[in-house]
């Protein structure tokens, strides 16, 4: 693999991550995290969609005229996400229904569109297509820690699985109540925007409003 | 009529699409950082989204529904998998109608939304809204309010936030929480107190 291509592959983890850093595709998540499993089938299904949509819009891309690139863009990406629910409704019935609507909601997803936008619009399609998995990844990196850190300590569970023991079961672990409710997603993503921002100084945000320090020389 | 109001209040605040459902989270955190974009944000989507919602529905009963051709003599087709590709080219269509109609007669409006316009055919919250309506089966009149409430839950969500990142400019914050971080801490404290709603039987 050539360097540009593995850059393409790995940038979106940590250093360009579309969740962490360009605030894009937090939409339809963060409601499908509080089981790991549904949280594993919304990051296959994401990457699944991303990459085939960069592909094939790459493959078009200098056939599409300007003014209506958007909605040749969302048509090929609804028609993939129509694959994707069909092909769940069909091999996974109960995850689909426990997803409900936020498997099409993959449509409006801003990863999908600004990376058809941002990058399939100018690259070839086998580069595209490591662009989508890519980002597919940096999602899925986000997804999984947010689905691992609720499904834990609100459910002591991991994949359905026990790992602490309820006390309601006899066990040790008493659940916390709010893992499971939305506000939850909000804090573990922005203190792990926070744990990554301190580890990678320079994806901090310059202050708005910087509050003047005032030195004893200067005092008149 | 008060089932009615009751939807409507808990399309509001209840079932809040963005602090209870994650929705159209981009531009909630992209443009909530001055109240008067917020403002014209949230006017957009409640305009968008109350309009999308009802026509949609309208698609859904008469077009896609198992056995809604039947007033063309075709009983037997279901063509609801085509569901999601229709509702996204209404939304593409009326956001495209909104903002040729806000560039010739609110030049300022249009400007200050800027590039969020054509993103409100991505923002999730729109095409959520659809999506519920079509799974939760509410007729024409329900799903006009429906189309209101939930559009004027997430101006009202929007505004809130802007409000409160105003003031938070001017505190001392964290290196790494600066910007995104604390707006996430933020948005989950406000939809704590959302929450609280949710206790409510109407």
């Amino acid at each position: 693999m050539s360097d540009s291509a593995k850059d393409v592959l790995l940038n979106p983890l940590l250093n360009n991550n579309p969740i962490a850093l360009q605030i894009l595709g937090i939409c339809s998540a963060l409601a499908v995290t509080t089981k790991l499993s549904t949280s594993l089938i919304m990051c296959l299904a994401l990457t699944v969609v991303i990459a085939f949509s960069n592909f094939f819009i790459s493959m078009i891309r200098h056939h599409i005229p300007a003014n209506i690139r958007i909605i040749v863009q969302m048509t090929i990406i609804a028609s993939l996400v129509i694959v994707v629910d069909q092909f769940l409704k069909a091999y996974a019935y109960e995850l689909s229904k426990q997803l409900s609507v936020f498997v099409g909601l993959i449509i409006t997803n801003c990863i999908v569109l600004g990376r058809a936008e941002a990058f399939a619009m100018k690259n070839g399609p086998v580069l595209s297509f490591v662009d989508g998995i890519g980002n597919g990844l940096g999602y899925s990196l986000i997804l999984i820690v947010v689905g691992t850190v609720r499904e834990l300590f609100g459910s002591g569970t991991l994949l359905g699985y026990t790992v602490m023991p309820l006390v309601t079961e006899g066990g040790w672990y008493d659940p916390m109540g709010l893992m499971l409710l939305p506000p939850s997603a909000f804090f573990i993503i922005g203190l792990f925007i926070w744990a990554l921002r301190s580890w990678k100084k320079e994806q901090v945000e310059k202050p708005e409003y910087q509050i003047h320090q005032v030195h004893r020389t200067e005092v008149v | 009529m008060e089932a009615y109001l009751s939807l409507l209040l808990r399309a509001v605040f209840v079932e809040n699409l963005a602090l209870a459902f994650f929705l159209g989270m981009c531009t909630f955190l992209a443009i909530s950082k001055k109240i008067e974009t917020a403002i014209g944000l949230g006017i957009a989507v409640m305009i968008v989204q109350g309009i999308t919602v009802p026509v949609n529905n309208v698609i859904f009963q008469y077009l896609l529904k198992d056995g809604a051709l039947a007033w063309a003599g075709l009983p037997e087709v279901d063509l609801s998998f085509l569901g999601l590709i229709s509702y996204i080219g209404v939304i593409a269509a009326i956001v495209q109608i909104l903002e040729m109609t806000l560039d010739r007669f609110f030049p300022a409006l249009y400007n200050a939304l800027g590039v969020f316009l054509p993103l409100i055919t991505v923002n999730c919250a729109i095409l959520g809204g659809s999506l519920f309506m079509v799974e939760r089966d509410y007729n024409l009149t329900e799903s006009a309010v429906y189309g209101l409430g939930s559009g004027l839950g997430w101006a009202l969500a929007i505004t809130a936030l802007a409000g409160i990142r105003e003031k938070l400019k001017y505190s001392d914050v964290p290196d790494g929480l600066q910007g995104l971080g604390i707006t996430f801490i933020t948005v989950g404290l406000m939809s704590m107190g959302f929450m609280a709603f949710s206790g409510i039987q109407l």
